[in-house]
C-alpha cells in the first residue's frame, strides 16, 4: 500500500493534486460530476478586493499543446466571495482551501488577507504577484525582489495562516525574487503562473487576443516549469506548491522529484473535466512502476547524489 | 453535463464546407434545444464546442462549417470512429415564451440549432416560421429538413435562391409573436434595428472549457457578466450589451 500523503505547512493533504486557481471556478462546478472531496486541495479562482468583470474578449487563444488566456482576474470581489462562493463549496467540499488573492496595491492584499484569515475553511493564502493580464496590477509585484518581499511581510503582519507567494515565470532570476520572498517571512512559495504569449489571427491579421497578450500555459510549459521548481528547490528552504503543465501522475512525480511538496494540475481541468480525480487515480499505480513507497520522501529527489 | 464518447454513425458534406455527423451514444444529458456539445479532437489542445442540431434517445445530430484546423480534422473523421465529448452544455432556447406564431433566424451555419427548436415549437402546437439566409445557393442545407416543421424562406446574399438579400429583407414582412436567433454578430446587429417584440440571440464565443470553469467567454449583459458556454449560449434580447 502506498502512501499518497504530504504536508504544506502543516497542511495535511490525502495526496499532492490540488487544481490551480482559475482553472477550477470555485469547485462547485466540478461537484456536479465527481466527489471533489478525492482531490488533495483546491485553489480558488483569483479574488481581489472589488468585483471584477475582467478583459475584454476574445479571451482565449489555443496553441500547440496548450492556451493563451487573457480572463483578467474575474470575480465577485471578496466580500462576495466569503458570503456566496465558499459556503456553496462547503457544502460539497470538506477539506481546507486555498485562497488566491490578487492585488493591485499592498493595501488590497492587506484587505484581501485579513477578511480571508478569519474563513476557517481557508487553509493557505496563496498570494498571486504575478498575474500577467491586468496593465499596472499584479505583473510589477512579481517582477523585483524588492516588491514581492513588501507584498510578503504586508500580507504575513495580518494573517497566522500559511502565506504562499505565487511567482512569475516571466523574470530574469526566479531565484532570487524566491529568496527575497522567504526572507521576508514566506511560508512557501507556488510556481509558475503563466508564461507571457501571444497569437496572430491569419484571417484578420490581428492578435488573437483583444488584450494583445496573455498567460500561456498547458503541457507545453512543463519542462519550463520543472526547471524553475528545481532552481528554486535549490535555492529557499520553505515548501513549494509546484504547476505547469502537468497532466497526469507522471509528471506529478516528475514536480516532486523536482523539489514541489504539492502539485497544482490548472489547464488539463479544461480539456479534461476529470483529469484530476483520475491522475489521483493513476498515482498509486505510477508510484509502484516507479518503486515509490511514500510521496513525501522523494521530494526533491532529483537533486541528491 | 455528461462526458460521453460517442460512434460515429455518419460524416458527410451536405453544403460548401458544411458537414452533417450523425453519433451514437447516451444523449441523456441534453434537456433543450440550442445546447452545446464541446468535442475533443486529435492533435487540438482544446475542444471544439459545435451546436446540437437533433438529438433522439441513443442518437445526436451535429451540423459543422470547416473553419479551421478542428473542424477540418472532423470533417476527415470515418463511420465506426470514437470522439470524445461534453454534453448536455449552455442553457438552451427557452420555448415557453415563443407564442403561437414565432420565427426562427438562421443565418449560415447558426441555421442547425434551430432545426430541433422547430421541431420542438411544432411539437407544442406553436406554427413556427423560419428565415434560413446562406450567402449562396451552394452553402444553403437544410431547406426540407425544416420546412417539415414550419414554414421557410430562404434568402441568399447573391440571389441564388429564395429572396435575394438577408435574412432582415424576409423579417421586415413577417407577423410574428417570437423572434429565435442563431448566426454571425452582423446578422443579430441588423435583426436588433428591425425586429419587434421580444427574442433570443444565441452567441458564439472563443472558450476555454465549455462548462463555467475558467471564465474565458464572459461577456457583459444588463444583468452583469454571464458566461456564453454556461448561463448562455442564449440570450434574451433585452439583456444583451450591444
Amino acid at each position: 500500500m502506498v502512501n499518497t500523503k504530504v504536508h504544506v505547512s502543516g497542511l495535511e493533504l490525502d495526496n499532492p493534486v490540488i487544481p490551480a486557481s482559475g482553472t477550477f471556478g470555485f469547485g462547485y462546478e466540478f461537484a456536479d460530476l465527481y466527489d471533489i472531496n478525492v482531490l488533495g486541495s483546491l485553489s480558488l479562482k483569483g479574488t481581489t478586493r472589488e468585483a471584477r468583470y475582467g478583459n475584454p474578449l476574445p479571451r482565449i487563444a489555443e496553441c500547440t499543446a496548450g492556451l493563451i488566456n487573457s480572463v483578467g482576474l474575474q470575480n465577485p470581489g471578496v466580500q462576495a466571495v466569503i458570503d456566496e462562493e465558499l459556503p456553496k463549496l462547503k457544502k460539497c467540499f470538506h477539506k481546507k482551501v486555498i485562497a488566491n488573492i490578487s492585488g493591485f496595491s499592498l493595501e488590497d492584499y492587506v484587505y484581501c488577507s485579513e477578511k480571508m484569515d478569519r474563513e476557517e475553511q481557508v487553509g493557505l493564502l496563496e498570494i498571486n504577484v504575478s498575474c500577467p493580464n491586468v496593465h499596472g496590477g499584479g505583473m510589477s509585484f512579481g517582477t523585483t525582489a524588492e516588491s514581492a518581499a513588501q507584498v510578503t511581510k504586508a500580507v504575513k503582519a495580518v494573517t497566522k495562516k500559511p502565506v504562499y507567494i505565487k511567482l512569475t515565470p516571466n523574470v530574469t532570476d526566479i531565484t532570487e525574487i524566491a529568496k527575497a520572498c522567504e526572507e521576508a517571512g514566506a511560508d512557501g512559495l507556488s510556481l509558475i503562473n503563466t508564461l507571457m504569449g501571444m497569437r496572430i489571427d491569419l484571417k484578420t491579421r490581428r492578435p488573437a487576443i483583444a488584450n494583445t497578450m496573455g498567460g500561456f500555459s498547458g503541457p507545453a510549459i512543463l519542462p519550463v516549469a520543472l526547471r524553475m521548481v528545481y532552481q528554486v528547490y535549490e535555492a529557499v528552504q520553505i515548501p513549494i506548491i509546484g504547476m505547469g503543465g502537468v497532466q497526469n501522475a507522471g509528471d506529478v512525480i516528475e514536480m516532486m522529484l523536482a523539489g514541489a511538496s504539492a502539485v497544482q494540475v490548472g489547464a488539463a481541468n479544461l480539456v479534461n473535466p476529470f483529469a484530476c480525480k483520475e491522475i489521483i487515480e493513476a498515482l498509486p499505480a505510477a508510484m509502484e512502476k516507479y518503486g515509490i513507497n511514500s510521496l513525501e520522501e522523494m521530494i526533491g529527489g532529483a537533486h541528491h547524489g | 453535463m455528461k462526458n460521453i464518447v460517442y460512434e460515429i454513425k455518419e460524416n458527410k458534406q451536405i453544403a460548401d464546407k458544411i458537414y452533417q455527423m450523425q453519433l451514437t451514444g447516451d444523449t441523456s444529458a441534453i434537456t433543450r434545444p440550442g445546447q452545446f456539445v464541446n468535442l475533443k479532437v486529435n492533435d487540438c489542445y482544446l475542444r471544439r464546442p459545435i451546436s446540437v442540431c437533433d438529438w433522439e434517445e441513443g442518437m445526436l445530430t451535429i451540423i459543422y462549417k470547416v473553419v479551421g484546423t478542428g473542424t477540418e480534422k472532423m470533417a476527415h473523421m470515418c463511420q465506426g470512429q470514437p470522439i470524445d465529448a461534453l454534453v448536455g452544455l449552455g442553457n438552451g432556447y427557452d420555448i415557453a415564451k415563443s407564442g403561437e406564431r414565432p420565427v426562427l433566424l438562421g443565418g449560415g451555419v447558426g441555421v442547425p440549432p434551430l432545426y430541433a427548436l422547430a421541431k420542438q415549437l411544432k411539437n407544442e402546437g406553436k406554427r413556427p416560421m423560419a428565415v434560413l439566409g446562406f450567402q449562396t445557393a451552394k452553402e444553403a442545407f437544410f431547406v426540407e429538413e425544416f420546412s417539415r416543421f414550419c414554414d421557410v424562406t430562404v434568402t441568399t446574399a447573391d440571389g441564388s435562391m429564395g429572396i435575394k438579400g438577408f435574412v432582415t429583407d424576409a423579417l421586415v414582412q413577417m407577423e410574428y409573436t417570437y423572434f429565435y436567433a442563431c448566426g454571425p454578430m452582423p446578422m443579430f446587429r441588423a435583426i436588433e434595428k428591425v425586429a419587434q417584440g421580444s427574442g433570443q440571440y444565441s452567441f458564439e464565443e472563443k472558450m476555454g472549457c465549455g462548462f463555467g470553469a475558467c471564465m474565458g467567454c464572459s461577456c457583459q449583459t444588463k444583468q452583469g457578466a454571464k458566461r456564453i458556454c454556461k448561463e448562455g449560449p442564449v440570450l434574451e434580447r433585452e439583456e444583451v450589451e450591444w
